[in-house]
C-alpha cells in the first residue's frame, strides 16, 4: 500500500519533470495539479528579474492576483533563501513564494511552493569552485517563521558541495512546516551522493531546483476491536475456510517419488529377463558350496 | 549475504516458536540475584521496646521509610514513597506507630512498628510546600489520645495519633513563615513555636496544646537578616545566624519580649573565617557551630555570654542528644585519625571528661562521617552501653559497638547514576592439581546427586542440596572469563561519587573505591558523578593490560563547571589517573576509534561548544585527524526547541598541546515554540549489532531494513500537554514524532498523534523505534512502533542484476544522498504506564528481540517485539503466519510469565542495562533503582547451548549402558552364529 503510493508520487514527479522540460520556455504560474504537499518547479535563473534582484528582501504580503476576489483567506508569500560558502556570512540566493491558506478552524497552511533562485555570480561561482575542491559545506538557510522572518531563528541545512554537481547544478529542498513556521529544511543532492566524493565541475553553473513542502502526517487511530471480537464470537464455528487446492497442489510431493519408483521398478524388470541367465549360472554355482559348507 | 540472511531468519523462526519463556520455581536465582537497599540515610530513630526485638527505623534520601534490624542491618519491612514524596520527617508515637511526613509538609502517614503495615494517611491543607516540622510529644501519658502537631506552609494541624483524624488546625495568617523551632515546656499544654517570617523578622507564638489557640504572639525584626538556622540553646533562648553567618544573634523571648544581642563570631572564635553553618542539635545551654576547619561547641550562659567548651577539628560529626535522665542528656563525637574514627561519647552535664572512648578501624573507601545517630543500651554490669549508626560519605550506613563494626550496608548503591560492564581476566594457565581434583570430586558428586534428582530416587534433604550446589554454584562466582560470557563486571557509579565493580555470578562487590575527585574539596566544592565510560579494553596485542574505565563528574549544578575526569582500572578499582579539567563538560562521545594503546577516544564537547579530545596524546590527534571531516555532532537545546547539527573544524594552528576543536553549524531544526517543546530524544545504542539488513517477508520477498547509527528520535509535545495526564484536553495535546538523521539533519519521518500527551518512554533499535505514551482520547497508554525501510536497495532483488554484478550491494551508504524511504507504523494499547524501557542485545543480532518494560509496579516485562510489528493484520495471510506474524489486536498482551523479575520488584526502578553475552540466544539484564536486580533471558529460548541442568551424567550413563548392550549382544550373536556353524 505504501510502496504503491510512494511508487505513484514518484511517477508523478517524472511525469511532471517530463512535462516541464518539454514545455521550454513556457514560465507557468501555476502548478499543474493542486497538490498541497507536493509542489515543485524547475527554477530557472534570472527567469524573473523583479526577483533576481540580489537584496534581502523582507517578508512581502500581497494579495495574490491570481486568486479570484472571493478568497480573502488566501494569500501569497515569501521567504528568501540565503546561502554560505564554507565560512563566509550568508547571501541571498532565492525567493520561495507560497500560498498561506487560512482554514477555518484557525489554523494557517503553506501550500503551493514555488522557488526562483538568483543566477549565481562570479564571485559565487568562484566561492563554489573553492568548496568543491576543497569538499566543503554549502550551506543554505530559510527563516523559521514566513510571516515574521526570520521568526525565533533561521533553519539551516548544508551539504557537502561535491554532492550538487551533475550536468548542473542540482538541488532539492524539502521543507518541513507546521502552520507558518518552518521546522526544517532538508538540502541536498537530488539523487545519490556517491563517496568516495569525486571532484566535478558541473557544465553548466546553474541551478536546476526541486521543491517539496511537507506537513506533518497524521498517525492512524489505533485500531480497536469491540465490534470485531464480538463478531467473531458469534460466528466462531465457521472461520474462513481456506481455499481448495488442487489435487496435483496438494499431493506432488508424494506423486513424483512414486512415478520415481515406478520408473524405477520398471526398468528392473525390463533389465530383468537379461540377466536371468547370468544370474542363474551363479546361483548354481553358490549353491552347492553353501550346501558343502552348512554340512 | 542473502543466504545467510535467509538462514538467519530460518534459525528465527525455528526457535521464535514460543512466545514466553517462563521460570520453574526451582530455577529461581539460579542465574538472577536482587539486593535491597534503602538509600543515604537521612533521619535514625531507635526503638528500644522492653519485649527485646531492637529495631531502628530511618527515612532516606531516596525516600524510603525502612525498620531495620539493629543487630544485623537486615531489613524488617521497608516502603519506598517514590520520587516526588519527599520525606521530611520521621518520628514514632505510642511506641507502635511509625509516622513519616512527606510532600512538604502535606502528607502524614502512620506505619504500624512490628510489620510496617499502614495505619492511617492524613492529605493536610498546606498553602505552599514549605519547610516543614513534626512535633511529636513525647511526655504525654500513654492511653491519652496524643496529638501530633504538623507545622508547615504558615499553618499548624493537630491530628489524633490513632487515626490520623485533625482535631484542629491553626492558620497564623503570615506569608513566608517558616518554624524553626517548637519545643513544650515539660508538664504543660503550651506549645512554643519559634520562627522567621521573611528573612529578617522573628516571631514566637505560644499555643493551646488542646484547643490550637494562640495564646500570645510576638514579633521583632531584626535590621542584617537571618540566614534561616536557628537552634534552641535553653527554654527562653534561641540562637540564629545572621544573613552573613559571620554574627550569632543569640534571642531571648522570655515572657514575649524579644531581644536581639548579636556575637561576632571572629570575636568569639580567633581562627573562624568563611561562613558558618549551625547544626542541629537540642543541647541543654550548648550549641553546636560547624566552622570551615571544625565543629566548636558553644555554651550558652546568658543571652549575651557564650563560652567555647571545645573544638573538635575536621573531618568529624556530631550526633543529637540523646536523653538519659531528665537532666543528664548524651551526645557522641566522631573525629577521624586517618584511617582510624576516634569514638566520644559525653554528658552534658560534665563536658571536660568522656564516658566512652573507643577508635575503630575504618576501611579507607567509606570517605569521612556524614552523620551520626546515638542510642544506648543496658550493659550486662547494668551500665550505659552506647552504640552509633554511622552515615559514611559514601552513603554506606554502619553500626559501631564497643569499638567494631557490628555490621555495614552498602547503601550507595541505591543511587546509581550510570554503569558498564566490563569482561573478566582470561583464565590463566597452570591451575593446581589439588584444585582440579577437588572440583572434580565436586563435580561427580554434583552430578551424581544430580542423576539421583533425574531418576526420581533423590530423598528430600538430597533435593535441597541439588538445590543448594545449584544456586551457589562455583562455576557461576569464578573471577574468569566463561565460554558463554555469562561472567562479567557491573562497573557501577554512585551519586556519592563511588565506583563499584559487581560480579554477574552473585551480585557481590568485587572492588569498590570512593573517587578522590568526586569528594568535596577546595577546588571543587559540590562535585557530582555523570557518567562512567570504557575507557581502554584490551584486546589483541594490549592483552596483558587490565581494561579500565572512565568516569566523568562536574563540579558544580551548573553545565559552565569544570569537568572531572578519573579513569579507575576495571580488575582492581586502581585509580590511574584524575584530574579537574580546565572546561566544563557538556556532552561526551566515545568515538569507534582507538589508539596504539587500545585507549578509546573520546570527544568531550565544552560549554562553549569547543570540543576537546581525550587521551591527549599526538598518536590519538594522528589516528582523529584522518577522521575527522566524517565526524558529526549534533546537540539537542531543550529549553530552546532547537536541535543543532555541527561539524569539527579547525581555526587557525591546531595547538598539539590542548587538542581544540571549533565547532561549524550544519542544520539546525527549529520547533515551533507555540506548538511544540521537545519532550524526549532517543538514539541507538552505540554498540548494537545488527545481523543482516535484509528482513525476509511472506512469499519470499525482501524488505531492506534502514539501519542508520546516525537515527534520532524526538518526540515533542504541545506546551500545554506538557504537564501531567490529564492537565490539557484532547483537543489541546498533540504529540509529534520524528526521525531525524544527524549527520545531515534531514527529517526522515515526522508523523502527529492527535490528543496524545507524555511521559514519553522510547528506544531505537536496528530500524524500528517503540515509543509509549497516553492517549487522552482512549484514557489509555499506548505504544506506537515506526519502522523505516530503505527502498534504494529494493532494485537488487533481481537475480539477473546480482548475477549481472550490477547491484548496488557494496557501495557506501552516504547521509548526504537523498534517503529513499518508507515507514510503517502501527500504535497499540498497554495497560502500564511505563518507568523505563530498554531492548535486548545479544552479540550477533541474530537472536530476537524483545522488549524489557520497566512498569510502575517496579517489575520487567519482557514483550516480544513481534507483538510490537507494524505489519500485523487482522486476517494474516499463510504465508504471513508462516512468517511469524501475530493476528493483530488492539492491545499489547501482558502474560504474567514473561515478567523478568518473576515474583520480585526492583523498588524505585530507574534504569534497565542490557549487556551481550558471548552466547548469540542470552542478554544479561541488569535493572537498578533502590534494589538491584540482575538475570540473564533468552528470548528465543537457549537454542545454542544445552540447558545447566541438563544430566551430563544421563548422559555418559546411557551412553555406558548402550555400549554394554552392544558388547552383550554382540557376544551373544557370535555364540549364535557359532552354533549355528556346528550345526
Amino acid at each position: 500500500m505504501g510502496s504503491s503510493r510512494g511508487r505513484s508520487l514518484v511517477l508523478f514527479t517524472l511525469s511532471t519533470l517530463l512535462l516541464v522540460s518539454i514545455a521550454g520556455g513556457f514560465q507557468s504560474d501555476e502548478l499543474l495539479q493542486d497538490d498541497e504537499e507536493f509542489g515543485l518547479e524547475g527554477g530557472r535563473p534570472a527567469a524573473d528579474p523583479a526577483l533576481s534582484t540580489p537584496t534581502r528582501p523582507p517578508i512581502r504580503r500581497r494579495p495574490d492576483p491570481d486568486l479570484p476576489s472571493g478568497s480573502p483567506d488566501s494569500k501569497s508569500v515569501q521567504f528568501s533563501l540565503e546561502h554560505q560558502f564554507g565560512g563566509s556570512g550568508f547571501f541571498p540566493a532565492g525567493t520561495f513564494t507560497a500560498r498561506l491558506k487560512s482554514w477555518s478552524h484557525g489554523g494557517q497552511t503553506l501550500t503551493k511552493l514555488r522557488f526562483s533562485r538568483n543566477a549565481l555570480t562570479e564571485e559565487e561561482k568562484g566561492a563554489f569552485e573553492r568548496l568543491l575542491k576543497e569538499d566543503g559545506y554549502y550551506t543554505i538557510r530559510v527563516p523559521s517563521n514566513v510571516l515574521n522572518a526570520p521568526g525565533r531563528d533561521f533553519v539551516i541545512s548544508s551539504v557537502r558541495a561535491r554532492c550538487i554537481p551533475r550536468e548542473s547544478l542540482d538541488e532539492h529542498f524539502i521543507i518541513h512546516t507546521d502552520g507558518v513556521n518552518i521546522v526544517a529544511v532538508n538540502y541536498g543532492s537530488a539523487g545519490a551522493c556517491q563517496y568516495p566524493r569525486m571532484l566535478k565541475y558541473p557544465a553548466k553553473w546553474s541551478f536546476t531546483s526541486f521543491t517539496v513542502l511537507k506537513n506533518s502526517e497524521q498517525a492512524p487511530r489505533t485500531p480497536t476491536f469491540a465490534e470485531e471480537l464480538l463478531a467473531g464470537e458469534d460466528g466462531l464455528g465457521e472461520g474462513v475456510k481456506p481455499p481448495e487446492k488442487s489435487f496435483w497442489a496438494k499431493y506432488w510431493m508424494y506423486l513424483i517419488p512414486l512415478v520415481f519408483i515406478v520408473l524405477n521398478a520398471m526398468t528392473q524388470a525390463m533389465n530383468m529377463p537379461e540377466e536371468q541367465t547370468a544370474g542363474q549360472s551363479t546361483q548354481a554355482q553358490r549353491t552347492p558350496s553353501t550346501t558343502v559348507r552348512r554340512r | 549475504m542473502t543466504i545467510r540472511a535467509c538462514l538467519g531468519l530460518m534459525i528465527l523462526l525455528l526457535f521464535s516458536s514460543t512466545i514466553s519463556t517462563a521460570l520453574f520455581e526451582d530455577q529461581v536465582g539460579l542465574a538472577d540475584w536482587h539486593q535491597k537497599y534503602i538509600g543515604k540515610v537521612k533521619h535514625a530513630i531507635f526503638h528500644t521496646q522492653k519485649t527485646g526485638r531492637k529495631r531502628v527505623v530511618v527515612s532516606t534520601e531516596e525516600n524510603v521509610v525502612a525498620s531495620l534490624d539493629l543487630r544485623t542491618g537486615d531489613i524488617f519491612w521497608r516502603h519506598v514513597l517514590g520520587e516526588i514524596d519527599r520525606i521530611d520527617q520521621v518520628d514514632i508515637t505510642l511506641g507502635k506507630y511509625v509516622v513519616t511526613l512527606s510532600s512538604g509538609g502535606s502528607i502524614l502517614r502512620a506505619w504500624n512498628l512490628p510489620d510496617g503495615q499502614m495505619i492511617w494517611e492524613s492529605i493536610l491543607q498546606v498553602s505552599a510546600p514549605s519547610k516543614s516540622l513534626l512535633h511529636v510529644p513525647a511526655n504525654m501519658n500513654v492511653g491519652k489520645d496524643n496529638l501530633i502537631l504538623v507545622f508547615g506552609g504558615s499553618s499548624i494541624h493537630a491530628l489524633s495519633s490513632t487515626d490520623g483524624q485533625i482535631v484542629w488546625r491553626k492558620e497564623l495568617s503570615t506569608n513566608s513563615l517558616e518554624i524553626q523551632q517548637v519545643f513544650q515546656p515539660h508538664d504543660s499544654d503550651i506549645i512554643y513555636a519559634l520562627g522567621f517570617i521573611g528573612s529578617s523578622e522573628f516571631v514566637a507564638y505560644y499555643v493551646n496544646y488542646k484547643t490550637g489557640e494562640v495564646l500570645q504572639q510576638s514579633k521583632a525584626s531584626f535590621k542584617s537578616g537571618f540566614c534561616g538556622e536557628a537552634s534552641l540553646a535553653s527554654d527562653d533562648v534561641i540562637v540564629a545566624l545572621d544573613a552573613s553567618r559571620t554574627y550569632l544573634v543569640s534571642i531571648s523571648f522570655r515572657n514575649g519580649v524579644i531581644n536581639f544581642q548579636q556575637i561576632y563570631i571572629p570575636d568569639l572564635i580567633p581562627e573562624f573565617f568563611g561562613k558558618a553553618t549551625l547544626l542541629p542539635s537540642k543541647y541543654n545551654g550548648i550549641l553546636a557551630v560547624d566552622i570551615a576547619s571544625s565543629i566548636v561547641l558553644l555554651r550558652v550562659k546568658g543571652v549575651n555570654e557564650l563560652e567555647i567548651i571545645e573544638k573538635i577539628i575536621h573531618p568529624s560529626a556530631i550526633s543529637d542528644s540523646l536523653p538519659l535522665s531528665k537532666e543528664q542528656q548524651a551526645f557522641a563525637i566522631l573525629q577521624h585519625d586517618e584511617s582510624r574514627i576516634h569514638f566520644k561519647v559525653k554528658f552534658d552535664t560534665d563536658l571536660t571528661s568522656e564516658v566512652l572512648k573507643e577508635t575503630i578501624q575504618m576501611d579507607g573507601q567509606r570517605g569521612n562521617v556524614e552523620k551520626v545517630f546515638i542510642n544506648n543500651y543496658i550493659r550486662t554490669d547494668r551500665t550505659h552501653g552506647f552504640r552509633v549508626l554511622v552515615v559514611m560519605e559514601d552513603h554506606s550506613l554502619l553500626l559501631v559497638q564497643q569499638g567494631e563494626i557490628v555490621w555495614s550496608r552498602e547503601d550507595g548503591l541505591a543511587s546509581i547514576v550510570d554503569s558498564t560492564t566490563s569482561e573478566l581476566p582470561v583464565e590463566k594457565e597452570g591451575v593446581s592439581v589439588a584444585e582440579v581434583e577437588h572440583s572434580l570430586f565436586e563435580w561427580l558428586k554434583g552430578h551424581f546427586l544430580k542423576l539421583k534428582g533425574t531418576l526420581m530416587l533423590a530423598s528430600p534433604d538430597e533435593v535441597a542440596a541439588i538445590q543448594a550446589i545449584r544456586l551457589k554454584s562455583f562455576e557461576k562466582n569464578k573471577m574468569t572469563r566463561d565460554h558463554n560470557g555469562f561472567r562479567k563486571l557491573i562497573i557501577v557509579l554512585t551519586r556519592a561519587g563511588k565506583v563499584l565493580a559487581l560480579h554477574t555470578g552473585d551480585g557481590r562487590i568485587v572492588w569498590s573505591v570512593l573517587l578522590p575527585v568526586l569528594r568535596k574539596s577546595e577546588t571543587c566544592g559540590n562535585p557530582f558523578a555523570l557518567n562512567v565510560y570504557q575507557w581502554q579494553v584490551p584486546h589483541h596485542h594490549a592483552m596483558h593490560e587490565n581494561p579500565s574505565v572512565l568516569v566523568v563528574g562536574r563540579c558544580g549544578h551548573n553545565f559552565d563547571a569544570p569537568g572531572i575526569f578519573s579513569i579507575v582500572d576495571a580488575y582492581t578499582g586502581k585509580v590511574h589517573n584524575s584530574l579537574v579539567l580546565e572546561h566544563s563538560v557538556r556532552h561526551i562521545m566515545p568515538l569507534p576509534l582507538t589508539d596504539s594503546t587500545e585507549q578509546h577516544l573520546h570527544i568531550v564537547i565544552d560549554n562553549n561548544l569547543h570540543a576537546h579530545l581525550y587521551p591527549k596524546t599526538s598518536d590519538s590527534v594522528k589516528i582523529f585527524l584522518d577522521e575527522m571531516p566524517n565526524i558529526y555532532w549534533y546537540s539537542v537545546e531543550v529549553g530552546k526547541n532547537i536541535i543543532k547539527g555541527y561539524s569539527l573544524e579547525i581555526k587557525g594552528e591546531l595547538d598539539m598541546a590542548e587538542n581544540v576543536f571549533q565547532p561549524k553549524e550544519l542544520w539546525s531544526i527549529v520547533f515551533p515554540s507555540k506548538s511544540e517543546t521537545i519532550a524526549l530524544t532517543a538514539t541507538r545504542k552505540m554498540n548494537e549489532i545488527v545481523h543482516t539488513q535484509a528482513k525476509i517477508i511472506a512469499d519470499q520477498d525482501v524488505m531492506y531494513k534502514y539501519i542508520s547509527k546516525n537515527i534520532l528520535f524526538v518526540a515533542t509535545v504541545a506546551p500545554k500537554a506538557s504537564g501531567e495526564i490529564g492537565s490539557a484536553t484532547p483537543e489541546e495535546a498533540w504529540l509529534y514524532a520524528y526521525l531525524i538523521d544527524t549527520v545531515s539533519g534531514r527529517i526522515l519521518h515526522r508523523v502527529a498523534h492527535q490528543g496524545a500527551q507524555g511521559p514519553i518512554h522510547a528506544v531505537v533499535s536496528e530500524n524500528w523505534v517503540v515509543y509509549h505514551y497516553f492517549n487522552l482520547r482512549a484514557h489509555r497508554h499506548e505504544m506506537s512502533v515506526i519502522e523505516i525501510y530503505d527502498q534504494s536497495r529494493e532494485d537488487n532483488k533481481d537475480v539477473w542484476k546480482l548475477v549481472l554484478g550490477k547491484h548496488n550491494l557494496t557501495t557506501p551508504i552516504s547521509s548526504y544522498s537523498k534517503p529513499d524511504v518508507t515507514v510503517k507504523s502501527q500504535s497499540y494499547f498497554f495497560t502500564h504506564s511505563v518507568k523505563s524501557m530498554a531492548v535486548t542485545a545479544t552479540a550477533k543480532g541474530i537472536t530476537s528481540k524483545q522488549l524489557l518494560i520497566g512498569t510502575i509496579g517496579d517489575q520487567v516485562l519482557a514483550l516480544d517485539k513481534r507483538f510490537l510489528d507494524p505489519r500485523r493484520s487482522v486476517n494474516p495471510t499463510q504465508s504471513e503466519k508462516e512468517e511469524g506474524i501475530i493476528p493483530l489486536t488492539d492491545s499489547l498482551p501482558v502474560v504474567p510469565q514473561s515478567y523478568v523479575t518473576h515474583a520480585l520488584q526492583v523498588e524505585g526502578l530507574r534504569g534497565i542495562v542490557t549487556t551481550p553475552a558471548k552466547l548469540e540466544s542470552t542478554t544479561l539484564v541488569f535493572s537498578y533503582g533502590v534494589d538491584l536486580f540482575f538475570t540473564r533471558i533468552a528470548p528465543s529460548r537457549t537454542y545454542d547451548s544445552l540447558t545447566e541442568d541438563f544430566s551430563y551424567a544421563l548422559l555418559l550413563l546411557t551412553i555406558v549402558a548402550l555400549v554394554a548392550a552392544l558388547l552383550v549382544t554382540w557376544a551373544l550373536s557370535e555364540k549364535k552364529e557359532l552354533r549355528e556353524k556346528w550345526r
